[in-house]
């Protein structure tokens, strides 16, 4: 006991003298088995994602593009002449009215389609957690086209449109009306693009949703029958806020996602007509993957999407905190 | 001791000089695996190029190809993204002749100079023969070449009362007129896309650039000019407001089912146009020259190269190859089964060229047909035109604030043009 007593007492005198304010040594010293731990995971992160996220934001500060980022292929020597030019590309973008049309898009595809995701989404799920019959086969043919992959599916709804040979001007024709160029122009594009990408998204709000609905306790809805209230009001006081939680995550993540919702937008309509339907991520690429490529710039472009998007993620975190959710 | 002995013989075997591949003894000896990005289509020009490779493969045994079909939209952008990793990149590339210069001037391709992937560069045609120079050296050998031209379809203008195709613009708005008058048929299927706009304004003596003075000319009055026929071709309904996405297929699809009589294409598109129903009598397809301009009738070269990787493992053996597949007599058999031109003087002697009908016609439509700019940007100048085309088809834009805005983006891509 007493040597025990004195021992820890030196380790500790030794540990102040050594280390003086020392507060992560002492606790690395307490904790070495959890950093040894994490030291691996932590590697990897560092390698896939702190690594070429770096190189990015260092490439949107240069102005590399392929033709000056040196390397040497065969008998081909190339030197590097790319430089460092600071906030020039940052600069150019934010102060380019093609950046302001894109983000404009961007904000109303993103908000349109999520809208319509969750209210789709919604409707969808309260009506398939009703007992009825073949229950279980709408909800596999609801699921069906997140099966689907965004290809697949871009390609056929693409074929769907064809203003001279699709299906649905072909069903407008046999109605009596005339063919829509559906892709051709800006706004019926717009909506077209739209109305894929909520055909595709609805399936995982509903699911998710459906989940977030069947996991309110049923004595809630029987308590709120016997005190008389009515369907819309058992909506609005039980349904809503039980799913607060799901939905507040769901709608993160679908913002998230449709923000940056590439391969809809690039193989429906590859941006046309013109680049009207481009959003900002298939702009950036168009950068970084046309002609002879621009490293630099599309990297900027793909910094400012990201900061864009932690910001609203944090803005978005915030405010559910302080209106009381755990998370 | 041992280990100094190997290692100077090995300092011996590697650090000697690589012969210059012309001096190679003999080229049956020379052994490998060349990977070839093919660009044609897999269906109807495929076989044709698989049957030379077991030719090829039977001459020289010590050498296996590997053929790998990549779609020709997708495959600069993917040889891009593989010669910068410096993984994946084939061999040898099917490069289209706009994109061979760009590929140069990154430093991708293997200079081809007193290589012997170049047989007697002085067989070959000098239109396709300058698209494979950059900086005064040789990147590329030319394989085919193509250009535009006016296909119709013989049976509905006969019908619309016209034996004969018509020779200029204005003919050519009459004659489809008189197509959708008499036959129920459209006149002219427009395909959106810049390519296509070329022959409309070489027509009037526009062009999209200067290089000579490093000039972007494309906004000329001349080029209105042509844009304005564009529009008035559309709004008088000679042509139908054509789809801006897919509208290559449309057009293509509209010629073969007889519902539409003309259509601006090349070579390239004869295979796949004679699969149709209205053209199962080949004789049926007429093919003449673009439709002339109020200045003359001009449509651009096009064309397809084959050149080396410059990271190649295995370029002596890719050197054979290309020598191969463009000797004259690979392009005969070319020419023969499926019509796309030779680009070598003497591959034309060749009865079995000859004896094509296609590029019989084709031939002196090439020979007045006007070389593009081979600069490494000019494979960039194709999307701000297709984006006006686009506005323009749209009614979004009229011809001069349309070429006015592709003008500003090309002093974007070139900053140092006047």
């Amino acid at each position: 006991m007493a040597v025990s007593t004195r021992n820890a007492a030196a380790a500790d005198a030794r540990g102040r003298r050594r280390a003086g304010p020392g507060r992560l040594r002492r606790s690395f010293g307490a904790h070495w088995y959890a950093w040894a731990m994490v030291a691996p995971v932590l590697a990897v992160m560092l390698v896939l994602i702190g690594w070429p996220l770096a190189r990015g934001v260092y490439l949107s500060l240069t102005d590399a593009t392929e033709a000056n980022i040196g390397r040497t292929i065969g008998v081909n020597v190339i030197p590097s002449t790319y430089e460092f030019v600071g906030l020039d590309n940052y600069l150019r973008i934010l102060t380019s009215e093609l950046f302001w049309d894109k983000l404009l898009w961007t904000v109303i595809w993103t908000v349109a389609c999520v809208a319509l995701h969750y209210g789709v989404g919604l409707a969808l799920a309260v009506m398939l957690n009703r007992k009825l019959r073949f229950r279980s086969v709408y909800r596999v043919l609801l699921i069906l086209p997140w099966a689907v992959p965004a290809f697949v599916a871009a390609f056929v709804w693409r074929y769907l449109y064809n203003s001279d040979y699709g299906v649905i001007n072909g069903m407008l024709k046999l109605a009596g009306l005339g063919p829509v160029g559906w892709l051709d122009d800006p706004v019926t594009a717009k909506a077209a693009v739209i109305a894929v990408n909520v055909w595709i998204g609805v399936p995982f709000m509903m699911v998710a949703l459906l989940g977030g609905l069947q996991s309110i306790p049923a004595e809630l809805y029987e308590a709120a029958e016997v005190d008389g209230a009515g369907p819309w009001q058992r909506f609005r006081a039980i349904t809503l806020p039980g799913l607060r939680q799901v939905s507040s995550t769901v709608i993160l993540l679908g913002t998230i996602w449709t923000f940056n919702m590439f391969p809809i937008i690039f193989l429906v309509t590859r941006g046309g007509p013109g680049s009207e339907t481009e959003i900002l991520v298939t702009y950036a690429f168009r950068e970084a993957f046309t002609g002879i490529r621009d490293y630099s710039g599309s990297a900027a472009w793909g910094v400012i999407i990201l900061l864009m998007l932690v910001v609203l993620a944090v803005g978005y975190r915030r405010t559910l905190r302080s209106q009381g959710d755990p998370w | 001791m041992s280990l100094t002995l190997a290692a100077a013989a090995c300092g011996g075997g590697g650090g000697e000089p690589a012969a210059p591949a012309t001096s190679v003894a003999d080229p049956m000896k020379i052994t490998g695996e060349v990977t070839w990005w093919d660009t044609t289509r897999p269906d109807s020009e495929g076989p044709t190029f698989q049957a030379l490779i077991k030719e090829f493969e039977a001459a020289y045994p010590g050498i296996k190809v590997k053929y790998v079909n990549v779609p020709s939209d997708q495959a600069q952008n993917q040889f891009q993204t593989a010669a910068q990793a410096g993984s994946g990149a084939p061999d040898v590339i099917r490069s289209e002749v706009a994109w061979t210069s760009q590929f140069a001037s990154l430093g991708y391709l293997q200079p081809l100079d007193g290589s012997r992937a170049v047989d007697q560069p002085g067989d070959f045609l000098p239109g396709p023969s300058s698209s494979t120079k950059y900086n005064g050296k040789t990147y590329a050998v030319p394989q085919v070449t193509d250009t535009l031209a006016l296909l119709y379809n013989k049976r509905l203008l006969k019908e619309a009362g016209h034996e004969e195709p018509p020779k200029t613009v204005a003919e050519l708005k009459q004659t489809a007129l008189d197509v959708k008058a008499k036959t129920g048929a459209e006149g002219l299927a427009l395909n959106v896309d810049s390519y296509f706009l070329l022959p409309f304004m070489y027509g009037e003596g526009g062009d999209l650039l200067d290089v000579q003075n490093k000039k972007i000319v494309v906004d000329s009055p001349a080029n209105v000019k042509a844009m304005e026929t564009v529009a008035d071709l559309i709004s008088s309904g000679a042509a139908p407001k054509p789809a801006t996405t897919e509208s290559y297929a449309n057009a293509m699809t509209a010629l073969k089912e007889g519902k539409a009589a003309m259509i601006y294409n090349g070579p390239w598109a004869l295979s796949e146009i004679y699969q149709g129903k209205e053209f199962q009598d080949k004789a049926n397809l007429g093919i003449a020259p673009v439709p002339a301009g109020s200045v003359k009738a001009g449509a651009p070269t096009g064309g397809w190269n084959l050149a080396i990787y410059a990271g190649s493992k295995n370029i002596p053996a890719a050197y054979e190859f290309v020598r191969f597949m463009t000797t004259a007599k690979a392009q005969a058999k070319i020419a023969k089964e499926i019509s796309l031109l030779p680009t070598r003087t003497s591959a034309y002697a060749d009865p079995d060229v000859q004896g094509n009908q296609d590029v019989a016609v084709f031939k002196p439509i090439m020979d007045t047909a006007m070389p593009r700019p081979w600069i490494p940007e000019g494979g960039q100048l194709f999307q701000p035109l297709l984006e006006g085309y686009q506005d323009l088809v749209g009614g979004k834009s009229a011809p001069a604030d349309m070429l006015k805005k592709v003008s500003e983006q090309y002093h974007g891509i070139m900053k140092d043009w006047s």
